[in-house]
C-alpha cells in the first residue's frame, strides 16, 4: 500500500473514536471477529450448561443403581452411565463447574498477585524492581508442570480432604503463573509513568497507593483482560491435567480432568469411551474458546492494530 | 561475545540457588519420606531408622538443603534410591528416549508450522488461512493426555495401525534395521501428539512474523526489481521473519531433554520424564529434586541460547 | 520532439475500503517521453504514488485495484501483460527507489547481493560477472571503496550512501525509466542536493527517462522537463515546467506555487492553501476542489470541469475559470 493513501484513512478513524468511547470501539472490533464471537458462544454454552443444565436433569448424583451399571448412551442417560450407575452427563456438568471455578479462580489469584508485584515493581523501579523481577526470573525458570505435580503429590500426602482440595489448587495454579502478567503490567507502568498525567498526580501530591491503584493500574486493564483469559484456558488445562493424574481434583468431587482418568483401566478406556471422550471434549472446546476470545480481545483492545 | 555468555552464565547462580531452595523446600513439606512410601509392615522402626541415618534423612531440613546444595555443586547429585545408580546415570540412561521423540516433534512442527504459517500470511485473509487460523487455536488449545487418549484409542485399539504403547514390542529380539522400524512404529503417535502441540502456537507465530514482513518497504523493492513471487517470499521475506523464530528455538531446549511427563507416561515411552513422575510416586527425593534442578538449568540455559542465536542471525546485532 | 515511451491512458485504480470506494488514481492520462524527466506533483494522498505503482502493477490487491485505462510502454499495454511477462519488465526496463532508504533495502542480506540480484535475474550474468558490474554501479553513483561496500550490510550505510544504493539498483538493467517516488523527502537538504545531482547526471549519462513523484516544488524546478499536477486522483494541469512556473492555471497550482517560499525574498507570511484535502470515499462528480478554491462559481460543485488546453497545445488544465461553457448554466 502506498504511504500517500494510508494518512486519509488514518484520519478517518481518529474521526470515529472522537465519537465512541474505547469501550464501544473495542467491543464493534470485538463483534466483528466472527471466530471470536464463535468462541464467546461456545463458552457462554459451556456455562449455561454446568450452571443451569443440572437444574434440568431428571437424574441425581446419589442415584447408584447398580442394574443402571456402564450403560452405553441412550434415551434416559445421554451419555450413558459410570460404573456405579450415575449419569455421565449430570456428572460432567457438574465437573464443569469445578473446573472453571477452578479457571477462573485461579486467574483472579493470578491478577492481583501479577498485577500488583507489576505494578509496584514498575512504580517504585530500581532496587524494589530489581528485587521483584529476580523473583520472577527464577519463577519464570521453575519448571511449572513438575512444581504442580510435586504440590499436587505434597497435598495427597498431607491428606488433604477431598473437599477442599480444590480451594488449594486454585491457590497452585495461580500463583505459579503470576509472572507473565507481572511482566506485562511492569512494561507498561514504565511507559505510563513518564507520561504528563502521572507528573500531575505528582502536583496533587496523592499517595504512592492511590497513584498506583486508581492512576495507573486502571490504564493497563486492557493488557491485563487480554492476559488473564488466556491465562483462564492455561488454569483448566493444568487443573485436568492434575486431575488426570489423581492429584488433582480427586473423586468423589467430579472434574473433567477426573473423568477422564477412567481411562486409565483398559476396558473402560476401550469399550467405554462415553465415559471419557465427553469429558474431554468439553475440555478441549472450553479451551479453544477461551482462546478465541482472548485473541479477538486482543485485536479489539490493542490500538496498534487497525482494522 | 564470549564475554557475554560468561555474563550471562554468572548471572544464573542466584536464580539457581532461588530455585534449589523453592525446589527443596517444597519436597520436605512433604510427610513422609521414601522410607515410609516404600514401608514394609514387617521392617521394625529400628529397621527404619537405620535405613533414614544411611540416607542422611533423619537430619534436619536446612542441613540436608546444604549437603545437597554442596553436593550439587560438585557435580555430584546423588543416587537415585529407586534406581539404585547416580541421578546423573539415570538421566542420562533415559533421557536420550526422551530426545528421539522430542526432535522428531520439534523437526515437524517447525516444518509444518513454516510451510502453513508462510502460506496463511501470503494468502492473508484467504479460505486457506481462516482454516489455519482455526486449526492453530485448536493446537494451542489441546490437553495433551486427552489428545493422546483419543489417538491412542482409534489408532492403536480400534484400527490396529500402530502399537499401544512402549517403545520396542516385548520379546521382539530385533537388531538393525528391524530394530528401528519397531521403535519408529512405537514412536509414531508420542510424536504425532507432542508435534501438534507445538505446531499450533509455532504456525501462528510464523505467520505473524511473515505478516509483518511482507508490510515493509524492502519487499515492495524486491518486487519491483521484478523478482519472482517465489524468490520474494522465501529469500527476502523469510530470511528476516526467521529471525525472531531463530530465538524460540533456544526456548525448545528444556523441552527436548526434559521429556514430556503425561505423554510419556499414556504411552508408556520409557523417557526421563516417565521416570521422573514415577519418582515423584515413590518419593525418590533425589532424582526428583536432580531432576527438577536439571530441568531449571536447561530452561535458563536455553534463554541464553536464544539470545546468542539471535545475535548470531541477525547481521545488524552480529557485528557488536 | 523525442518519443513517447509510456502513456496513460484513463487510468482507474480504486481501493476498497469498508467505508466505500476511494478512486486513488481516477481517470489518469499523461505522457512520459523518451530522455525526459516529468514530474507527478500534489500533496500527499493526491494519488501520485498510486499512479507510479499502478504503472510497476505493485498495487497491493486486496485493497486495490486496476479497474480501467491502459498503461502504453512503448506501444504495448502494460495491464495486459501475464505476471510473468510483467516482471520481466519491472526492474528492468522500468525501475524504482522509494522514499524511505533506511527501509528500502532488505537488512538481512548483503549489499552485494542485492545489487547482484537483478543483474542475474534479467541479464543472465553469473556470480562472478554480476558482482563486477555491482561494483562497477557502485562506483556509478558516487560509492568510494565500492569492494568494501559490496560486502556491507544495509545498517552499516547512512541514509544519502542507502538511496545511492538503491539507485545504483535501480539503474542495474539499464531501465529506459526510472521511476524515483520522493527519492529525497527522507534525507537531509544536502544530502537531498548530492542526490538530484546524481540522478540528473545519470539521466544525461544514460538517456533515462525519469518519472519523478514530489510534493516539493524546489526539486520540481531542478528536475523537470515537464510537470503533471494531481488532485484527489485527478490530473488537474500539465505543461513544460517553465510555462506553468510563469503561467500558472489551476487555483490550486497557483496555491501551491505561492505556498513555496521564495529564498531572498521577504514575506509577512507563507501562503497555505485553506481547507483540507477531501476526504477520498465516494467523491462526488464535480471539481474536487471547488470548497478550497477562491474563484468558485455554481458550476464547480456539480460538473467536472473538462481538462483540456486553453491557449497553448502542451498546457492543459481542468477549471471552469477556462471555459465558455459555465455561462450557459
Amino acid at each position: 500500500m502506498s504511504a500517500d493513501v494510508m494518512p486519509i484513512t488514518e484520519n478517518k478513524n481518529t474521526k470515529a473514536k472522537a465519537v465512541d468511547t474505547p469501550w464501544k470501539t473495542a467491543m464493534r472490533r470485538f463483534t466483528r471477529n466472527k471466530l471470536a464471537v464463535i468462541g464467546f458462544i461456545m463458552i457462554v454454552f459451556m456455562f449455561i450448561l454446568c450452571f443451569i443444565g443440572p437444574l434440568f436433569s431428571p437424574h441425581n448424583l446419589f442415584d447408584y443403581s447398580l442394574k443402571n451399571k456402564n450403560l452405553a448412551p441412550n434415551g434416559t442417560y445421554w451419555l450413558g452411565t459410570d460404573k456405579l450407575g450415575r449419569d455421565i452427563l449430570l456428572r460432567m456438568m457438574l465437573a464443569g463447574r469445578i473446573s472453571l471455578l477452578v479457571g477462573l479462580v485461579a486467574t483472579c489469584i493470578t491478577v492481583m498477585i501479577g498485577a500488583t508485584l507489576g505494578a509496584v515493581a514498575g512504580f517504585y523501579g530500581k532496587l524494589v524492581d530489581n528485587l521483584i523481577m529476580r523473583v520472577a526470573d527464577i519463577f519464570m525458570a521453575l519448571p511449572s508442570l513438575p512444581i504442580l505435580i510435586i504440590l499436587g503429590a505434597v497435598l495427597s500426602d498431607l491428606k488433604v480432604h477431598p473437599s477442599s482440595r480444590i480451594y488449594y489448587l486454585m491457590v497452585i495454579i495461580g500463583v505459579l503463573n503470576w509472572t507473565t502478567l507481572a511482566r506485562l503490567v511492569r512494561g507498561q507502568i514504565l511507559t505510563l509513568r513518564e507520561q504528563e498525567f502521572m507528573q500531575a498526580t505528582e502536583a496533587l501530591g496523592l499517595k504512592d497507593k492511590r497513584k498506583i491503584f486508581k492512576h495507573l493500574l486502571p490504564n493497563t486493564i486492557p493488557v491485563i483482560i487480554v492476559a488473564a483469559t488466556l491465562s483462564v484456558a492455561g488454569a483448566i488445562l493444568s487443573e485436568s491435567a492434575l486431575s488426570f493424574l489423581g492429584i488433582g481434583v480427586v473423586p468423589p468431587t467430579p472434574s473433567w480432568g477426573n473423568m477422564i482418568s477412567a481411562a486409565n483401566n483398559l476396558i473402560d478406556f476401550r469399550k467405554r469411551p462415553w465415559l471419557w471422550i465427553p469429558p474431554g471434549m468439553c475440555i478441549l472446546i472450553t479451551s479453544v474458546a477461551i482462546n478465541l476470545i482472548g485473541d479477538g480481545l486482543r485485536d479489539a483492545l490493542d490500538p496498534k492494530t487497525k482494522k | 561475545m564470549k564475554q557475554y555468555i560468561i555474563r550471562r552464565l554468572l548471572q544464573m547462580i542466584p536464580t539457581l540457588i532461588g530455585i534449589s531452595i523453592i525446589i527443596f523446600a517444597i519436597s520436605a513439606m512433604v510427610p513422609g519420606d521414601y522410607i515410609t512410601a516404600r514401608a514394609n509392615p514387617n521392617m521394625s522402626i529400628e529397621k527404619q531408622e537405620q535405613l533414614r541415618s544411611i540416607y542422611g534423612l533423619d537430619k534436619p531440613d536446612y542441613q540436608r538443603y546444604f549437603i545437597w546444595a554442596g553436593n550439587m555443586v560438585k557435580g555430584n547429585f546423588g543416587d537415585s534410591m529407586q534406581h539404585k545408580q547416580p541421578v546423573t546415570t539415570v538421566i542420562n540412561t533415559y533421557v536420550w528416549n526422551s530426545f528421539i521423540i522430542g526432535i522428531f516433534a520439534l523437526f515437524f512442527s517447525w516444518f509444518i508450522a513454516m510451510i502453513t504459517g508462510i502460506f496463511s500470511a501470503k494468502f492473508q485473509y484467504s479460505f486457506f488461512d481462516k482454516i489455519v487460523t482455526l486449526l492453530v487455536f485448536i493446537c494451542m488449545s489441546l490437553p495433551s493426555f486427552f489428545i493422546g487418549l483419543l489417538l491412542i484409542k482409534f489408532f492403536a485399539l480400534d484400527m490396529k495401525l500402530f502399537p499401544v504403547g512402549g517403545m520396542i514390542t516385548s520379546g521382539l529380539n530385533a537388531r538393525g534395521w528391524e530394530y528401528f522400524i519397531d521403535v519408529l512404529k512405537h514412536s509414531f503417535l508420542p510424536i504425532m501428539v507432542l508435534t501438534m502441540l507445538s505446531t499450533g502456537s509455532l504456525t501462528r507465530y510464523f505467520r505473524t512474523s511473515m505478516l509483518e514482513v511482507i508490510r515493509q518497504d524492502y519487499i515492495r523493492t524486491a518486487r519491483a526489481k521484478g523478482l519472482k513471487e517465489r524468490t520474494v517470499i522465501f529469500k527476502h521475506a523469510f530470511r528476516n521473519a526467521m529471525i525472531p523464530a531463530i530465538t524460540l528455538l533456544g526456548f525448545e531446549l528444556p523441552g527436548l531433554f526434559g521429556g514430556a511427563m503425561i505423554l510419556e507416561q499414556i504411552f508408556v515411552w520409557p523417557g526421563v520424564g516417565h521416570i521422573y513422575l514415577n519418582s515423584i510416586n515413590m518419593r525418590d527425593y533425589p532424582f526428583m529434586l536432580g531432576f527438577t534442578i536439571f530441568l531449571a538449568m536447561l530452561t535458563l540455559l536455553g534463554n541464553l541460547l536464544a539470545d546468542v542465536l539471535y545475535g548470531i542471525a541477525d547481521p545488524r546485532i552480529r557485528l557488536k | 520532439m523525442a518519443k513517447d515511451l509510456v502513456e496513460f491512458r484513463n487510468l482507474e485504480t480504486h481501493f476498497q475500503t469498508t467505508a466505500g470506494t476511494v478512486k486513488a488514481v481516477d481517470n489518469v492520462s499523461f505522457i512520459i517521453r523518451e530522455g525526459e524527466t516529468l514530474c507527478v506533483v500534489g500533496e500527499s494522498g493526491c494519488g501520485k504514488s498510486v499512479t507510479a505503482m499502478s504503472l510497476m502493477q505493485l498495487i497491493e490487491s486486496p485493497p486495490g485495484k486496476i479497474v480501467g485505462g491502459e498503461i502504453l510502454f512503448e506501444g504495448e499495454d502494460l495491464l495486459k501483460l501475464s505476471k510473468r511477462e510483467m516482471s520481466r519488465i519491472r526492474g528492468n526496463q522500468i525501475s524504482m527507489i522509494f522514499q524511505e532508504p533506511m527501509s528500502s533495502l532488505n537488512p538481512v542480506l548483503t549489499i552485494g547481493n542485492q545489487i547482484s540480484e537483478p543483474l542475474m535475474l534479467h541479464m543472465l550474468l553469473d556470480r562472478k560477472a554480476a558482482k563486477k558490474r555491482a561494483i562497477e554501479l557502485i562506483n556509478l553513483v558516487g560509492i568510494s571503496r565500492p569492494e568494501k561496500i559490496f560486502d556491507s550490510y544495509p545498517h552499516e550505510l547512512s541514509g544519502g550512501m542507502r538511496q545511492r544504493i538503491m539507485i545504483a539498483i535501480a539503474l542495474s538493467c539499464d531501465p529506459k525509466l526510472l521511476i524515483a517516488d520522493e527519492p529525497t523527502t527522507a534525507l537531509d537538504v544536502t544530502i537531498q542536493a548530492q542526490i538530484l545531482d546524481l540522478m540528473r547526471d545519470i539521466k544525461q549519462k544514460l538517456n533515462t527517462s525519469i518519472l519523478l513523484i514530489t510534493h516539493d516544488l524546489g526539486v520540481v524546478a531542478e528536475m523537470a522537463d515537464y510537470v503533471v499536477v494531481m488532485y484527489a486522483g485527478k490530473v488537474i494541469e500539465e505543461a513544460p515546467v517553465l510555462e506553468l512556473f510563469q503561467d500558472p492555471q489551476h487555483p490550486y497550482t497557483k496555491g501551491l506555487l505561492k505556498a513555496k517560499p521564495i529564498i531572498n525574498q521577504k514575506q509577512e507570511r507563507l501562503y497555505s492553501i485553506p481547507g483540507q484535502v477531501p476526504n477520498p470515499i465516494d467523491l462526488e462528480d464535480n471539481c474536487h476542489f471547488h470548497d478550497r478554491c477562491e474563484f468558485c462559481m455554481d458550476i464547480c460543485k456539480v460538473k467536472q470541469p473538462p481538462f483540456r488546453s486553453h491557449g497553448k497545445d502542451t498546457h492543459k488544465s481542468a477549471c471552469w475559470l477556462y471555459e465558455e461553457e459555465r455561462e450557459v448554466l
